[in-house]
Protein backbone atom coordinates (compact mmCIF):
# COMPACT_ATOMS: atom_id res chain seq x y z
CA UNK A 1 0.00 0.00 0.00
CA UNK A 2 1.20 3.33 -0.35
CA UNK A 3 2.47 6.14 1.75
CA UNK A 4 -0.07 8.40 3.64
CA UNK A 5 0.39 12.35 3.65
CA UNK A 6 -0.69 14.06 6.81
CA UNK A 7 0.54 16.90 8.33
CA UNK A 8 1.84 17.27 11.75
CA UNK A 9 2.56 21.03 13.30
CA UNK A 10 2.21 22.21 10.04
CA UNK A 11 4.93 19.69 8.73
CA UNK A 12 4.02 17.63 5.34
CA UNK A 13 5.04 14.25 7.17
CA UNK A 14 4.87 10.63 5.12
CA UNK A 15 4.28 7.82 7.42
CA UNK A 16 3.08 4.22 6.33
CA UNK A 17 -0.62 2.52 6.72
CA UNK A 18 -0.90 1.23 9.84
CA UNK A 19 1.60 3.43 11.98
CA UNK A 20 0.24 5.63 14.95
CA UNK A 21 0.73 9.27 15.02
CA UNK A 22 3.59 8.93 17.56
CA UNK A 23 5.85 7.30 15.04
CA UNK A 24 5.11 9.62 12.10
CA UNK A 25 6.18 12.61 14.39
CA UNK A 26 8.97 10.60 15.56
CA UNK A 27 9.98 9.90 12.46
CA UNK A 28 10.61 13.13 11.47
CA UNK A 29 11.91 14.63 14.72
CA UNK A 30 8.76 16.20 16.31
CA UNK A 31 8.98 15.19 19.68
CA UNK A 32 5.55 14.12 21.30
CA UNK A 33 5.88 13.43 25.57
CA UNK A 34 5.24 9.82 26.45
CA UNK A 35 5.39 7.81 29.83
CA UNK A 36 3.78 4.55 29.22
CA UNK A 37 5.47 4.15 25.97
CA UNK A 38 7.79 1.41 24.99
CA UNK A 39 8.74 0.96 21.08
CA UNK A 40 8.69 -2.99 22.17
CA UNK A 41 5.84 -3.27 23.66
CA UNK A 42 2.28 -3.29 22.28
CA UNK A 43 0.59 0.86 22.83
CA UNK A 44 -0.90 0.97 25.96
CA UNK A 45 -2.87 4.11 25.83
CA UNK A 46 -2.89 4.38 30.07
CA UNK A 47 -0.66 7.47 30.80
CA UNK A 48 -2.74 10.05 27.82
CA UNK A 49 0.45 12.59 28.02
CA UNK A 50 0.96 12.04 24.36
CA UNK A 51 -2.73 13.80 23.75
CA UNK A 52 -2.83 16.13 20.39
CA UNK A 53 -5.62 17.53 18.96
CA UNK A 54 -6.30 15.88 15.57
CA UNK A 55 -8.51 17.19 13.04
CA UNK A 56 -10.20 13.99 11.04
CA UNK A 57 -13.98 13.81 9.40
CA UNK A 58 -14.54 17.27 9.88
CA UNK A 59 -13.85 17.66 13.74
CA UNK A 60 -11.17 18.74 16.13
CA UNK A 61 -10.83 15.85 19.15
CA UNK A 62 -8.21 15.03 21.23
CA UNK A 63 -6.59 11.55 20.77
CA UNK A 64 -3.61 9.51 22.14
CA UNK A 65 -0.86 9.79 19.43
CA UNK A 66 0.46 6.18 20.76
CA UNK A 67 -2.61 4.61 19.21
CA UNK A 68 -4.19 6.57 16.88
CA UNK A 69 -3.31 5.19 13.09
CA UNK A 70 -2.39 7.79 10.81
CA UNK A 71 -4.71 8.58 8.31
CA UNK A 72 -4.59 10.27 4.47
CA UNK A 73 -4.75 13.85 5.05
CA UNK A 74 -5.27 13.97 8.39
CA UNK A 75 -4.11 17.30 10.48
CA UNK A 76 -2.49 17.07 13.72
CA UNK A 77 -1.30 19.75 16.21
CA UNK A 78 0.96 18.80 19.16
CA UNK A 79 1.22 21.79 20.89
CA UNK A 80 -1.86 23.76 21.94
CA UNK A 81 -3.05 25.93 24.92
CA UNK A 82 -5.39 22.65 25.42
CA UNK A 83 -3.26 20.23 25.20
CA UNK A 84 -0.81 21.81 27.48
CA UNK A 85 -3.68 22.41 29.82
CA UNK A 86 -4.65 18.57 29.57
CA UNK A 87 -0.67 17.78 30.07
CA UNK A 88 -0.16 19.90 33.01
CA UNK A 89 -3.33 18.44 35.07
CA UNK A 90 -2.18 15.01 33.63
CA UNK A 91 1.29 15.55 35.44
CA UNK A 92 -0.18 17.16 38.45
CA UNK A 93 -2.31 14.02 39.05
CA UNK A 94 0.48 11.60 38.43
CA UNK A 95 2.53 13.81 40.63
CA UNK A 96 0.21 13.04 43.80
CA UNK A 97 1.29 9.42 43.26
CA UNK A 98 5.03 10.05 42.50
CA UNK A 99 5.95 13.38 43.72
CA UNK A 100 9.89 13.02 43.09
CA UNK A 101 9.96 11.15 39.72
CA UNK A 102 12.24 12.61 37.46
CA UNK A 103 10.88 11.81 34.50
CA UNK A 104 7.57 13.61 36.00
CA UNK A 105 9.76 16.79 37.34
CA UNK A 106 10.83 17.20 33.83
CA UNK A 107 7.39 17.39 32.33
CA UNK A 108 5.80 19.60 35.29
CA UNK A 109 8.94 21.97 34.61
CA UNK A 110 8.19 22.28 30.80
CA UNK A 111 3.98 22.17 31.47
CA UNK A 112 4.40 24.97 34.58
CA UNK A 113 2.36 21.56 36.78
CA UNK A 114 2.24 22.42 40.41
CA UNK A 115 3.38 19.40 42.09
CA UNK A 116 1.37 19.69 45.08
CA UNK A 117 -1.95 20.87 43.27
CA UNK A 118 -3.45 17.44 44.35
CA UNK A 119 -3.35 15.82 48.20
CA UNK A 120 -0.14 13.42 47.79
CA UNK A 121 -1.00 9.39 48.08
CA UNK A 122 2.14 8.24 47.71
CA UNK A 123 2.21 5.15 45.93
CA UNK A 124 4.98 5.55 43.34
CA UNK A 125 2.85 3.80 40.76
CA UNK A 126 1.50 5.73 38.09
CA UNK A 127 -0.07 2.56 36.44
CA UNK A 128 1.72 2.77 33.24
CA UNK A 129 1.85 -0.85 33.35
CA UNK A 130 5.29 -0.88 31.99
CA UNK A 131 6.69 -3.47 34.28
CA UNK A 132 3.63 -5.70 33.68
CA UNK A 133 3.72 -5.41 29.68
CA UNK A 134 7.39 -5.65 29.34
CA UNK A 135 7.54 -8.97 31.32
CA UNK A 136 4.70 -10.63 29.88
CA UNK A 137 5.03 -9.32 26.28
CA UNK A 138 9.23 -9.71 26.12
CA UNK A 139 10.02 -11.88 28.59
CA UNK A 140 6.92 -13.93 28.89
CA UNK A 141 7.13 -14.73 32.04
CA UNK A 142 3.72 -12.90 33.45
CA UNK A 143 5.79 -12.52 36.99
CA UNK A 144 3.95 -9.28 37.68
CA UNK A 145 0.67 -8.31 37.07
CA UNK A 146 -2.03 -5.77 38.27
CA UNK A 147 -4.35 -6.52 41.32
CA UNK A 148 -7.34 -4.66 42.58
CA UNK A 149 -9.13 -1.87 40.33
CA UNK A 150 -9.65 2.26 40.61
CA UNK A 151 -7.76 3.42 43.27
CA UNK A 152 -6.92 0.52 44.88
CA UNK A 153 -5.05 -1.06 42.07
CA UNK A 154 -1.93 -2.27 42.41
CA UNK A 155 1.14 -3.79 40.97
CA UNK A 156 2.10 -7.67 42.14
CA UNK A 157 4.25 -10.33 42.01
CA UNK A 158 3.58 -13.96 41.29
CA UNK A 159 5.38 -15.30 44.54
CA UNK A 160 5.99 -18.57 42.64
CA UNK A 161 7.04 -17.36 39.25
CA UNK A 162 9.30 -13.94 40.86
CA UNK A 163 11.54 -16.22 43.11
CA UNK A 164 12.14 -18.06 39.98
CA UNK A 165 13.12 -15.31 37.29
CA UNK A 166 13.74 -11.98 38.95
CA UNK A 167 16.65 -12.09 40.83
CA UNK A 168 17.88 -13.01 37.29
CA UNK A 169 16.22 -10.81 35.36
CA UNK A 170 15.18 -7.47 36.60
CA UNK A 171 14.47 -5.91 33.95
CA UNK A 172 11.39 -4.19 34.49
CA UNK A 173 12.96 -2.34 37.49
CA UNK A 174 14.87 0.51 35.10
CA UNK A 175 11.59 0.94 32.93
CA UNK A 176 9.55 2.52 35.80
CA UNK A 177 8.95 6.34 35.36
CA UNK A 178 8.32 6.94 38.77
CA UNK A 179 11.15 4.48 40.50
CA UNK A 180 12.86 1.16 40.06
CA UNK A 181 12.71 1.34 43.42
CA UNK A 182 9.38 0.93 43.81
CA UNK A 183 9.58 -2.13 41.71
CA UNK A 184 12.09 -3.88 43.82
CA UNK A 185 9.76 -3.48 47.07
CA UNK A 186 7.01 -4.89 45.93
CA UNK A 187 8.93 -7.84 44.88
CA UNK A 188 10.83 -8.34 47.80
CA UNK A 189 7.45 -7.76 49.79
CA UNK A 190 5.96 -10.89 47.61
CA UNK A 191 8.83 -12.77 47.91
CA UNK A 192 9.26 -12.51 52.16
CA UNK A 193 5.93 -13.01 52.18
CA UNK A 194 5.85 -16.61 50.54
CA UNK A 195 8.57 -16.95 52.76
CA UNK A 196 6.63 -16.51 56.04
CA UNK B 1 -12.44 -28.50 46.28
CA UNK B 2 -11.30 -31.16 44.68
CA UNK B 3 -9.52 -31.63 41.04
CA UNK B 4 -12.28 -33.69 39.23
CA UNK B 5 -14.86 -30.69 39.81
CA UNK B 6 -12.52 -28.06 38.76
CA UNK B 7 -12.11 -30.12 35.58
CA UNK B 8 -15.60 -30.86 35.18
CA UNK B 9 -16.37 -27.23 35.49
CA UNK B 10 -13.64 -26.20 33.10
CA UNK B 11 -14.74 -29.31 30.38
CA UNK B 12 -18.30 -28.07 30.83
CA UNK B 13 -16.85 -24.74 29.34
CA UNK B 14 -14.46 -26.43 26.65
CA UNK B 15 -11.67 -25.38 27.85
CA UNK B 16 -11.37 -21.70 26.46
CA UNK B 17 -9.33 -19.14 27.80
CA UNK B 18 -12.25 -17.05 27.05
CA UNK B 19 -14.62 -18.62 29.14
CA UNK B 20 -12.84 -17.64 32.07
CA UNK B 21 -14.62 -15.54 33.91
CA UNK B 22 -17.62 -18.31 33.37
CA UNK B 23 -15.56 -20.77 34.78
CA UNK B 24 -13.99 -18.77 37.90
CA UNK B 25 -18.15 -18.00 38.51
CA UNK B 26 -19.04 -21.46 38.68
CA UNK B 27 -16.34 -22.25 40.99
CA UNK B 28 -17.51 -19.81 43.17
CA UNK B 29 -20.82 -20.71 42.97
CA UNK B 30 -19.81 -23.97 43.96
CA UNK B 31 -16.94 -23.56 46.36
CA UNK B 32 -18.16 -20.02 47.66
CA UNK B 33 -14.76 -19.21 47.11
CA UNK B 34 -11.43 -19.31 44.92
CA UNK B 35 -8.44 -21.48 46.75
CA UNK B 36 -5.28 -21.06 45.35
CA UNK B 37 -5.07 -24.60 44.17
CA UNK B 38 -8.14 -23.99 41.82
CA UNK B 39 -6.54 -21.41 40.60
CA UNK B 40 -3.79 -22.90 39.32
CA UNK B 41 -5.52 -25.84 37.64
CA UNK B 42 -7.67 -23.03 35.84
CA UNK B 43 -4.28 -20.92 34.94
CA UNK B 44 -2.61 -24.66 33.62
CA UNK B 45 -5.66 -25.73 32.05
CA UNK B 46 -6.55 -22.84 30.16
CA UNK B 47 -2.74 -21.52 29.38
CA UNK B 48 -3.66 -18.11 31.19
CA UNK B 49 -1.23 -16.59 33.46
CA UNK B 50 -1.66 -16.47 36.94
CA UNK B 51 -1.03 -12.54 37.13
CA UNK B 52 -4.36 -12.25 34.14
CA UNK B 53 -6.24 -14.27 36.89
CA UNK B 54 -5.05 -12.31 39.64
CA UNK B 55 -6.02 -9.21 37.78
CA UNK B 56 -9.50 -10.26 37.23
CA UNK B 57 -10.49 -12.10 40.32
CA UNK B 58 -9.14 -9.01 42.44
CA UNK B 59 -11.05 -7.00 40.55
CA UNK B 60 -14.81 -8.26 40.56
CA UNK B 61 -16.33 -8.43 43.96
CA UNK B 62 -18.41 -11.23 43.11
CA UNK B 63 -14.88 -13.91 43.36
CA UNK B 64 -13.13 -13.99 46.85
CA UNK B 65 -9.87 -15.46 47.53
CA UNK B 66 -10.60 -16.19 51.02
CA UNK B 67 -13.08 -18.58 52.21
CA UNK B 68 -16.25 -17.88 52.73
CA UNK B 69 -19.55 -19.13 54.89
CA UNK B 70 -22.19 -21.08 53.89
CA UNK B 71 -24.57 -18.93 53.71
CA UNK B 72 -23.95 -15.39 52.56
CA UNK B 73 -25.71 -12.50 53.99
CA UNK B 74 -26.60 -9.13 52.34
CA UNK B 75 -27.80 -6.49 54.29
CA UNK B 76 -28.90 -3.56 52.21
CA UNK B 77 -27.90 0.52 53.07
CA UNK B 78 -29.04 2.03 50.21
CA UNK B 79 -30.62 5.49 50.89
CA UNK B 80 -34.12 3.58 51.31
CA UNK B 81 -32.82 0.83 53.02
CA UNK B 82 -30.90 3.50 55.29
CA UNK B 83 -33.54 5.71 55.85
CA UNK B 84 -36.15 2.82 56.71
CA UNK B 85 -34.07 1.60 59.46
CA UNK B 86 -31.04 -0.60 57.88
CA UNK B 87 -28.16 0.25 60.63
CA UNK B 88 -30.25 -1.15 63.15
CA UNK B 89 -30.99 -4.29 61.24
CA UNK B 90 -26.88 -4.32 60.73
CA UNK B 91 -26.44 -4.03 64.21
CA UNK B 92 -28.68 -6.83 64.89
CA UNK B 93 -27.41 -8.92 62.25
CA UNK B 94 -23.61 -8.05 63.57
CA UNK B 95 -24.39 -9.13 67.07
CA UNK B 96 -26.64 -12.21 66.32
CA UNK B 97 -23.85 -13.73 64.20
CA UNK B 98 -20.71 -11.78 65.52
CA UNK B 99 -19.38 -10.56 62.63
CA UNK B 100 -18.21 -7.33 60.81
CA UNK B 101 -19.14 -6.59 56.96
CA UNK B 102 -16.78 -8.38 54.90
CA UNK B 103 -15.71 -11.01 57.50
CA UNK B 104 -16.80 -14.59 57.74
CA UNK B 105 -17.49 -16.47 61.10
CA UNK B 106 -14.75 -19.21 62.36
CA UNK B 107 -17.24 -21.90 61.58
CA UNK B 108 -17.81 -21.10 58.19
CA UNK B 109 -21.61 -20.62 58.71
CA UNK B 110 -22.03 -16.98 57.63
CA UNK B 111 -20.43 -14.47 55.86
CA UNK B 112 -21.41 -10.40 56.19
CA UNK B 113 -21.73 -8.17 53.59
CA UNK B 114 -23.34 -4.86 53.06
CA UNK B 115 -25.02 -3.41 49.38
CA UNK B 116 -25.40 -0.51 47.75
CA UNK B 117 -29.03 -1.22 46.60
CA UNK B 118 -30.80 -4.46 45.83
CA UNK B 119 -32.97 -2.76 43.73
CA UNK B 120 -36.77 -3.47 46.01
CA UNK B 121 -36.56 -0.20 47.65
CA UNK B 122 -40.12 -0.40 48.62
CA UNK B 123 -39.21 -3.73 51.15
CA UNK B 124 -36.64 -1.83 52.71
CA UNK B 125 -34.63 -2.80 55.20
CA UNK B 126 -34.05 -5.74 53.35
CA UNK B 127 -30.90 -8.77 54.24
CA UNK B 128 -30.77 -11.48 50.90
CA UNK B 129 -29.26 -14.55 52.95
CA UNK B 130 -28.72 -17.11 49.54
CA UNK B 131 -30.40 -15.43 47.48
CA UNK B 132 -33.73 -15.62 49.64
CA UNK B 133 -35.40 -11.83 50.10
CA UNK B 134 -35.93 -10.47 53.65
CA UNK B 135 -38.28 -7.73 53.52
CA UNK B 136 -39.38 -5.00 55.66
CA UNK B 137 -37.38 -6.32 58.54
CA UNK B 138 -37.28 -4.99 61.99
CA UNK B 139 -34.10 -5.81 63.84
CA UNK B 140 -36.10 -8.06 66.30
CA UNK B 141 -37.13 -10.56 63.30
CA UNK B 142 -33.38 -11.29 62.38
CA UNK B 143 -32.79 -13.66 65.11
CA UNK B 144 -36.14 -15.91 63.51
CA UNK B 145 -34.43 -15.48 59.67
CA UNK B 146 -31.02 -17.28 60.90
CA UNK B 147 -32.84 -19.61 63.08
CA UNK B 148 -33.87 -21.21 59.40
CA UNK B 149 -30.01 -21.60 58.39
CA UNK B 150 -27.63 -24.25 59.48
Amino acid sequence: MSELLLQIDGREVTARPGATILEAAQSVGISIPTLCHHEKLQAHGGCRICSVEVDARGRTSVVAACLYPVEQDLVVRTRTRKLERIRKSLVEMMMAHAPDSEQLMALAEEYGADRDRFAKEVSFCIHCGLCVRYCAEIKKKHAIGFIDRGPRKEICFIPEIAARECWECKECFPLCPTSALQAAFVLVKALTSQAD
Amino acid sequence: MDTNTIDHIIDKHHCEAGSLIQILLDIQSENHWLPKEALERVSKKLDVPMSQIQHITTFYKSFSLVPKGRHEVHVCTGTACHVRGAQRVLDTVQDQIGIKPGETDLDLKFSLETVGCIGCCALGPVMVVNGEYHGNLAPSQVEEVFKKYE
